[in-house]
């Protein structure tokens, strides 16, 4: 009997990108596996390569400036070693692709019903007929009114979460086995976001895909995912499950994203929590030794691994380095 | 929108009639009059004088401006000067030898324009990207007098390929196969010339507009679906680039009535720019009003056209 394989499976990633001579790795050495019917969130503040994680994965970068190594394996294919065309066929039909910015992600010149048609075109053998009925059944099921009006409009004539649900439709259109959601409503207002997220909710129900939900808003995660990947500087720095990740965070940086999110002020002299610096930009980034020491300067050097890997500390939880072990926030005694 | 369009073309009377009173104002305010050139120290005042009283030059303005304007507005120039045929005819034979000239060169500039700039903004910073730039410093730098006596010299003298002046060779029959054929090869000189200094902005407007527009969300939208590169670029990228350009084309179809002076003056082809400067020279005012007149009013239609052009490539444009 075979092995069971995961929908998708990520094996030592590594994207690097072209600064001026060198390449520089903006997603080091990244390994995941995403279930079907599964909503996987990789969270991290901006520059930890997360957009970068989803772009490879559906090959958008441009060749020029971009390596890649590693595997991604889909349905037995290494899709790294497809060709333009053969990864064609995977895009849009196997692999839906939601991106950020609703307004820039439709093209301003083409009515609705053209853009979500297109994908059709290219993945399905339907006629014309068939095509435009799919179109009004996509919008509907993204909880558009009037479809058949919408069809016939320009993006500059819809609201922002409107847009997002076009983009989603577009997305969902041949029913793929994967989507990727990268800051789906980070460009939203919040009620918005609370629909847009209830509906991806409702589409992996219907579905059963298997969701990559990329974001740096933890109220997201906590609201849709099922398991978290926390990505820092290129790497995963802990995997687990949401409720051990939120219940039970292991990682500096995991503790200290949750630590900085806003909740109720106990007195006046509680401050908000934030964490000190910035990502490291890439070509300043340390290659060796753990890569959030700069940013807990108070935690003793010898703490850190020389070399920090994933150890699984409980079945399905991952957590980079040993530094979490001796862990504690500046001006706290450590326990 | 043909409300719009017809409430525009209302709005245009005002002008063009305002536009008229300058145009003829502005001719009566050059020096000298038609028979500046034909007078000799010997000539008697009494001549001339009877002269001018005969063309009507002695009545008070307003006079002469509202019979020129009469008579304009039944189609009726008056005569040139020094052409002694109706100015109609006059531009009516030079229009046609211009805008066939223009549309030629039009349709040459943008196949040579598109390829080039969708290539080089495609592939920017290749080695072919940088040969377009290189054409197109040279083309934007070389005056068009420069080029156009380059051409002429090099094509027409040196290698004697293609004729040197005319817009077509005088002994044929007009309206035989030869005829045709041969202000056919009349035409490829000039409109070669024409189209090498035309292509400049639309190269370099199509290149940046492509590498700004080739990162943007929509065309990795259009990726992510797995539209084919090629569609890629011919459907999204190309009609989001091409959008500035498209706002510049209404004037030139207007423009293309205008002709060029010099192309026109070194090929010695009879069109309307060469028509222009002989009358300005030969102070030919009947000539000159009729022009002026008449590429005032290209340039209101060239206005109009672009919103019109506008409105139908990009549906965020609406005029209403």
């Amino acid at each position: 009997m075979a092995v069971e394989r995961p929908l998708l499976e990520i094996n030592h990633l590594e994207t690097a990108f072209r600064v001026t001579d060198d390449y520089y790795n903006a997603v080091d050495d990244v390994s995941l596996t995403l279930e079907n019917n599964e909503i996987l969130a990789i969270v991290g503040e901006s520059g930890s390569g997360k957009s970068t994680l989803a772009t490879s994965i559906i090959g958008l970068h441009d060749p020029n400036n971009t390596q890649i190594k590693g595997e991604v394996i889909y349905k037995d294919i290494n899709l790294l070693d497809l060709n333009e065309t053969l990864y064609n066929k995977i895009r849009g039909n196997d692999i839906g692709m939601i991106f950020q910015d609703p307004l820039g992600s439709l093209n301003p010149l083409m009515t609705i019903h053209d853009q979500i048609e297109e994908t059709l075109v290219y993945h399905s053998d339907m006629d014309d007929k068939q095509r435009t009925n799919r179109v009004e059944q996509l919008l509907d099921q993204v909880g558009i009114p009037n479809p058949k009006r919408v069809m016939q409009q320009y993006p500059h004539e819809l609201s922002g979460g409107m847009r997002q649900r076009v983009v989603i439709a577009i997305a969902l259109a041949n029913k793929p086995p994967i989507i990727i959601a990268d800051e789906p409503t980070t460009a939203l207002d919040v009620t918005i976001q609370a629909q847009i997220l209830d509906l991806m909710n409702d589409i992996q129900d219907e579905t059963g895909s298997g969701i990559i939900l990329i974001t740096h808003d933890l109220g997201v995660v906590a609201q849709t995912a099922d398991r978290v990947a926390v990505m820092y500087a290129g790497q995963i720095v802990e995997e687990a499950t949401v409720e051990e990740l939120f219940g039970n965070p292991k990682h500096p940086y995991t503790r200290s994203l949750l630590n900085s999110v806003p909740h109720e002020l106990e007195d006046e002299n509680d401050e908000l929590h934030v964490i000190q610096g910035t990502v490291p930009s890439l070509q300043n980034l340390p290659r060796r030794g753990c890569r959030f020491a700069p940013r807990i300067p108070w935690i003793p050097a010898e703490t850190h691994e020389e070399d920090p890997v994933l150890h699984e500390i409980s079945p399905g939880h991952k957590v980079r380095c040993t530094c979490w072990q001796h862990f504690h926030f500046e001006g706290e005694e450590e326990q | 929108m043909w409300k719009t369009v017809l409430r525009r073309v209302l709005l245009m009377i005002p002008q063009i009639f305002i536009l008229s009173i300058l145009v003829f104002a502005v001719a009566q305010f050059m020096p000298g009059d038609p028979f500046t050139g034909l007078i000799t120290p010997e000539t008697d005042p009494i001549v001339i004088e009877n002269l001018r009283e005969q063309a009507g030059l002695n009545d008070p303005l307003p006079i002469q401006y509202f019979r020129w304007l009469g008579n304009a507005l039944q189609g009726d120039f008056g005569t040139s000067y020094t052409y002694k045929v109706p100015v109609s005819v006059l531009i009516g034979q030079r229009a046609q030898n211009t805008i066939l000239l223009s549309l030629v060169s039009l349709v040459l500039t943008y196949a040579i324009a598109l390829p080039l700039g969708m290539l080089a903004g495609r592939y920017n910073d290749s080695f072919m990207d940088k040969a377009v730039i290189v054409y197109n410093y040279v083309s934007y730098a070389i005056p068009t007098f420069v080029l156009a006596l380059l051409m002429l010299w090099f094509f027409g003298y040196t290698l004697g390929w293609f004729p040197t002046n005319g817009s077509v060779e005088v002994t044929l029959q007009s309206g035989s196969f030869e005829y045709y054929m041969s202000r056919a090869y009349h035409l490829i000189l000039p409109s070669v010339t024409y189209a090498i200094l035309g292509t400049t902005s639309i190269i370099q407007y199509l290149r940046s507009e492509v590498i700004d527009a080739k990162t943007q969300d929509y065309v990795k939208t259009a990726r992510s679906k797995g539209v084919p590169e090629k569609v890629v670029y011919n459907r999204h990228i190309f009609r989001n680039s091409f959008l500035p350009i498209a706002s510049t084309l209404g004037y030139q179809i207007t423009g293309l009535i205008g002709g060029s002076v010099f192309i026109e003056q070194i090929f010695a082809y009879q069109g309307m720019g060469q028509l222009f400067i002989q009358s300005i020279n030969s102070r030919d005012y009947s000539v000159i009003t009729a022009l002026v007149l008449l590429f005032g009013i290209a340039t209101l239609v060239g206005t109009l056209l672009s919103d019109i052009i506008m409105s139908i490539v990009d549906p965020r444009i609406r005029i209403d």
